[in-house]
C-alpha cells in the first residue's frame, strides 16, 4: 500500500545539502519529507574525498564556501556527532612556473573575497612538507581549510532532521513529480507526497527531475576514483592538491592515506560507480611522484561514487525558471562536500524568506536554457 | 578459437583439475596462483628443500596430494602458469594481477574462479592475544614450516578440521592439553547415517578420532563458551561444558576457528549474484550445477563458492572446465559429464550431512562482551557495533561499515565481516541474512602504491 504524505516541502534526494535543508526548514516550522533512493548521505555526499576546501574554487563559489567554512567549526555540536573535521590547511602544489603564476593570480583574486592564501617558494614548501617530490616548485597554502569524514556527515544531518520531525523515506526512488497548480505531487517507491514546495537535490539524477518541469540541466555523471592505504605513521599534516587537479592526498589521524586517481566507471541509471584499475594505477604513479614515501605503502581499498557534473563545473542553486516554488540544488561537480551545510541553509532561506543573503545568481539554472551541447563528463582533473 | 583467453584463478585441487581438463580439451589456460608452489591450502607444499615426506605432511590424503601436485609438472608448457601472482580485481572482461614482474592486466574470454576458502573466525574472550591461531594456520605451520604453534597447545573447532589438526599435532609430537568441539555431539549422531554416503571419508574421520584417542587426546563436544586468558600472550584456556561446569587448562598456544569461509571477493567484483547459505550462514556466489555463475563468461569451482572440501573441489574443477569447453563450442565427453555429476551429487549428500553435523556455533555470539574486539584491523569492539546499530540507525552492513570502520582495514572484512553481521543481527533482532553483506572493493588483498613488490 502506498503511503501518502502531505507536507510543506518535499525534497528529492537525501544527500548532505538535502538533509541540512530538512533540518533548517523544520527549525522555521515547515513540514518536510525527504525522498532518498538508497540511504541518506551514502551517495556523493558519503563517498567523496572529504576535503573541506575553499582554495581553488571558482570565484563565484567562494562566498558560499566562506560562509560554509564558518559552519564547519560548530558542526560536531550541531550534529551531535564527531565528523572528524580538522582545519589542517590545504596546500596546492605547483609543478611548473606556469602553475606558480596561476597560484599567484588566484591568491590575489581570492583575497578580494576575504580568503587569505600564503604563497610558498620551493624551499618554503619543503619546510612544510620535507618529503615532497622533486618536481614541486612552489605552492599556495590555505591555512583555514581542512578535512572531515564524509561517511558520517550526511547521515548525521538525516538523523537530526528526523529528530526535528522531518519525514525521511529511504529506498524510495522518485519516479515522477508534477506541478498541480496548488503545489506538487511526487511519487516514489511506497510513498506519494503532496507539497507546496519541491526541492530538486537529486544529484546525478537531477537533470531528469528538471526535465519534468521543462528545464534544461545538462548533468553529466562524474565518478572520481579514490584509494586508501593501510595506516601509516602520521606524516601528511595538510590536505594536498595540485594545479591541474590530477593528484589529491590527505592523511587521517589514525594513519590511513587517502588519495585520488582519475575516474571510475559505472552506470548512472543504476546509481552504480566502481573504481577503475587502470585509473587507480595511474593515480598511484602520480601520487608517488608527489609523495615518494608512499611507494612501499599498501593500498587496501579503491572506490568510486556518483556525482552530477555541470558543463561549467559549478552547481545549479536557486529557483526554477519555469515553475513557481520549485528549488534546485545539484551539480556540485565533484566538490560539494564542503558546501553541503550552507546549501541546506540557502534552500531553507529561499523557501522560508523568498531570498538568501548568499550571492547565488551565477548558479541559476537559466544559464543552460539555450544549451545545445551534450552531457559528457569531463575526464580531466578533479580538484579536491 | 585457439586465441581465446581462458584464465583459471587458484592452483588448489579445483584450479589444477580445471587446468588439466582444459588442456585435454585443447585450450592453453593461464593459471594464476598466489602461492609459490601449487596445491592450494589443503595440499600446501613446504618450501623447496624441506625434507618432510608427503605421508608426514598430508596423512591419509598423501596420495591425493601427490597426484594433485603432479598435475602441474605433467602439464608443463601446455599451460601458462603464473605463481606468486595476486589477482586483485576483475571488472568486465579484465583481470588485474600483481606478480613478480609487477602489475599486469589480462583481457579474458572465460574466467574460472577457484579461490578456495579460509578459516572462519569468531570473536571470543581473548581471541586477539598473541599465541591464538586459526586451525588452518596451525596446520600450515606444521605442513609448510614443520613447526608447532606452541609447546602446550589447545585446539577449538566446529568442523571436521579439528580432529585432523589434533591428529597432525599429536603425530608431530606436540603436547595437546585440550581439544574442544563447540558443536553438539547429538548433531553428529543424527547425521551419521547420511554421512555414510561417503563411507570412506567418514571412516577417515573416525580413524583420526580413534588415533587421537590412542594418543590420549579426547575431543570434548558441546562446549558452550570459551575464553583465552593471559596478559600479552596466551597463558591458558577456559571453557564451559553443557552441564555448566567451567574448566581451565594452562597452555601457551591456542588453535581456534569455526568452519570455513568461502573466499568470494573476486566473484563479488566480477558482479556475480550471491545467495545466503542458511546452513553455513554465509553469502556465496550463485552457481549452477555446471559451474556457471550469474555472469556470462565467469565460472566457479571449489570452496570459493560453497564449502565442499578437496575431493569435491577436484570434481568441480574438472566439471567446470568441461562447461567452459562446451561454451567455447568444443565437443565434450557427455559420459564423463554424467559421471562427474553423479559423483558430485553423492558428495553433496555427504556434505549436507557433514554441515548439519557441525552446525554453525551461533551460541558463541550470543554474549560477546561489549569490550571484545570484532574487527582486528581497525580495533572495533562489539560495543561500538551495537551502539552504531541502536543510536545511529546502522541497520545493514555497509552502513555499519561507514559509521564504525568495521571491515575497512587490511582484510576488508574477509575476517570479521560475517561475525560483525551476526552481532548486528542480534542487536537489531533481525535475521542475519537481512542485514546484508559488505560490498566488495578492489584490491582483493593489499597492493603496494609503488606497484612493484
Amino acid at each position: 500500500m502506498t503511503e501518502r504524505l502531505a507536507v510543506d516541502v518535499a525534497i528529492i534526494g537525501g544527500g548532505t545539502a538535502a538533509c541540512a535543508a530538512a533540518v533548517a526548514l523544520r527549525e522555521v516550522g515547515l513540514t518536510v519529507a525527504v525522498l532518498e533512493k538508497r540511504l541518506c548521505g551514502a551517495g556523493a555526499s558519503g563517498v567523496n574525498f572529504g576535503g573541506v576546501r575553499q582554495q581553488g574554487r571558482h570565484l563565484d563559489e567562494l562566498p558560499l564556501a566562506r560562509r560554509a567554512r564558518a559552519l564547519w567549526d560548530d558542526l560536531n555540536q550541531r550534529l551531535g556527532e564527531d565528523v572528524e573535521f580538522e582545519a589542517t590547511g590545504h596546500i596546492k602544489l605547483a609543478r611548473s612556473e606556469a602553475d606558480m603564476a596561476e597560484l599567484e593570480r588566484y591568491a590575489e583574486r581570492a583575497r578580494q573575497h576575504g580568503l587569505e592564501l600564503t604563497l610558498l617558494g620551493a624551499n618554503a614548501v619543503r619546510d612544510e612538507l620535507p618529503w615532497i617530490g622533486p618536481q614541486v616548485v612552489g605552492a599556495s597554502l590555505s591555512p583555514s581549510d581542512g578535512q572531515a569524514n564524509p561517511r558520517v556527515v550526511g547521515p548525521a544531518y538525516a538523523r537530526l532532521a528526523r529528530k526535528r520531525g522531518a519525514e525521511i523515506r529511504e529506498f524510495a526512488p522518485v519516479h515522477r513529480a508534477i506541478s498541480t497548480g496548488a503545489g506538487f505531487e511526487t511519487e516514489a517507491d511506497g510513498v506519494t507526497v503532496t507539497s507546496r514546495w519541491l526541492v530538486n537535490a537529486a544529484g546525478a539524477g537531477a537533470g531528469v527531475v528538471a526535465s519534468w518541469f521543462g528545464e534544461r540541466a545538462p548533468v553529466a555523471s562524474l565518478m572520481p576514483n579514490m584509494l586508501v592505504t593501510e595506516p601509516l605513521p602520521y606524516f601528511v599534516p595538510r590536505s594536498i592538491g595540485v594545479c591541474g587537479g590530477d593528484v589529491y592526498v590527505r592523511q587521517i589521524r589514525r594513519g590511513n592515506v587517502i588519495f585520488g586517481g582519475g575516474h571510475g566507471w559505472g552506470d548512472a541509471e543504476l546509481g552504480l560507480a566502481r573504481p577503475h584499475s587502470e585509473e587507480s594505477l595511474g593515480g598511484m604513479t602520480r601520487t608517488v611522484d608527489i609523495v615518494p614515501a608512499l611507494a612501499t605503502a599498501h593500498v587496501i581499498r579503491m572506490w568510486s561514487g556518483l556525482d552530477g557534473e555541470m558543463p561549467d563545473h559549478i552547481p545549479v542553486i536557486g529557483f526554477s525558471s519555469t515553475t513557481r516554488q520549485l528549488v534546485h540544488a545539484f551539480g556540485f561537480s565533484g566538490h560539494g562536500f564542503q558546501l553541503g551545510p550552507v546549501v541546506g541553509l540557502i534552500i531553507a532561506e529561499l523557501i522560508a524568506d523568498g531570498t538568501t543573503a548568499s550571492p547565488i545568481a551565477p548558479f541559476a539554472i537559466g544559464r543552460f536554457a539555450g544549451w545545445t551541447g551534450g552531457t559528457d563528463a569531463s575526464h580531466g582533473g578533479i580538484e579536491h | 578459437m585457439a586465441d581465446r583467453t581462458v584464465v583459471v584463478i587458484g592452483a588448489g585441487p579445483a584450479g589444477l583439475r580445471a587446468a588439466e581438463a582444459l588442456v585435454r580439451g585443447g585450450v592453453r589456460p593461464i593459471l594464476i596462483d598466489e602461492a609459490e608452489r601449487p596445491g592450494g591450502q589443503i595440499y600446501r607444499q613446504p618450501p623447496p628443500g624441506a625434507t618432510r615426506p608427503p605421508s608426514a605432511l598430508y596423512g591419509l590424503e598423501a596420495k591425493k596430494a601427490i597426484a594433485v601436485h603432479a598435475i602441474l609438472a605433467r602439464l608443463g608448457e601446455a599451460i601458462d602458469y603464473r605463481p606468486r601472482t595476486l589477482a586483485w580485481n576483475v571488472s568486465a572482461q579484465r583481470l588485474d594481477t600483481l606478480g613478480p614482474k609487477g602489475p599486469d592486466a589480462l583481457d579474458f574470454d572465460r574466467l574460472v574462479i577457484a579461490s578456495g576458502a579460509m578459516d572462519r573466525v569468531l570473536p571470543f574472550s581473548g581471541w586477539t592475544l598473541p599465541g591464538v591461531f586459526t586451525l588452518g594456520a596451525a596446520q600450515i605451520a606444521v605442513k609448510a614450516q614443520g613447526v608447532s604453534i606452541g609447546r602446550r597447545v589447545a585446539f577449538v573447532g566446529a568442523g571436521p578440521l579439528l580432529p585432523l589438526v589434533v591428529h597432525q599435532y599429536a603425530k608431530a609430537g606436540a603436547e595437546i592439553v585440550a581439544a574442544l568441539d563447540v558443536t553438539p555431539f547429538s548433531a553428529k549422531l543424527k547425521n551419521a547415517p547420511a554421512m555414510l554416503a561417503q563411507a570412506a571419508t567418514l571412516a577417515k574421520g573416525l580413524w583420526y578420532t580413534l588415533r587421537n584417542a590412542l594418543a590420549g587426546v579426547t575431543i570434548r563436544s558441546d562446549v558452550r563458551a570459551i575464553g583465552v586468558e593471559g596478559e600479552g600472550r596466551v597463558r591458558g584456556l577456559w571453557w564451559r561444558d553443557a552441564a555448566g561446569a567451567e574448566h581451565r587448562v594452562a597452555c601457551d598456544a591456542v588453535g581456534a576457528s569455526f568452519g570455513l569461509k568461502c573466499e568470494t571477493q573476486l566473484a563479488d567484483l566480477a558482479g556475480c549474484a550471491f545467495t545466503f547459505d542458511a546452513v553455513t550462514r554465509q553469502w556465496v556466489p550463485r552457481r549452477d550445477a555446471a559451474g556457471r555463475s550469474s555472469v556470462e563468461g565467469v565460472y566457479l569451482a571449489g570452496d570459493g563458492a560453497g564449502i565442499g572440501g578437496a575431493d569435491v573441489a577436484e570434481l568441480q574443477g574438472e566439471r567446470v572446465a568441461l562447461t567452459v569447453l562446451e561454451d567455447l563450442g568444443k565437443r565434450i565427453d557427455a559420459a564423463r559429464v554424467a559421471e562427474l555429476d553423479r559423483k558430485l551429487a553423492r558428495q553433496a549428500r555427504f556434505r549436507g550431512a557433514l554441515e548439519r553435523a557441525y552446525p554453525y556455533p551461533a551460541h558463541l555470539l550470543d554474549d560477546v562482551a561489549d569490550s571484545e574486539i570484532v574487527c582486528r584491523c581497525e580495533g572495533i569492539t562489539a560495543g561500538t557495533l551495537r551502539a552504531a546499530a541502536s543510536a545511529r540507525d546502522a541497520h545493514e552492513m555497509n552502513r555499519l561499515k561507514a559509521f564504525t570502520r568495521i571491515g575497512m582495514g587490511r582484510c576488508q572484512g574477509r575476517v570479521c565481516g560475517l561475525a560483525a553481521a551476526e552481532v548486528l543481527s542480534r542487536t537489531l533482532g533481525k535475521e542475519v541474512a537481512a542485514v546484508g553483506r559488505l560490498r566488495g572493493n578492489p584490491p582483493v588483498k593489499p597492493i603496494p602504491v609503488g606497484g612493484f613488490p
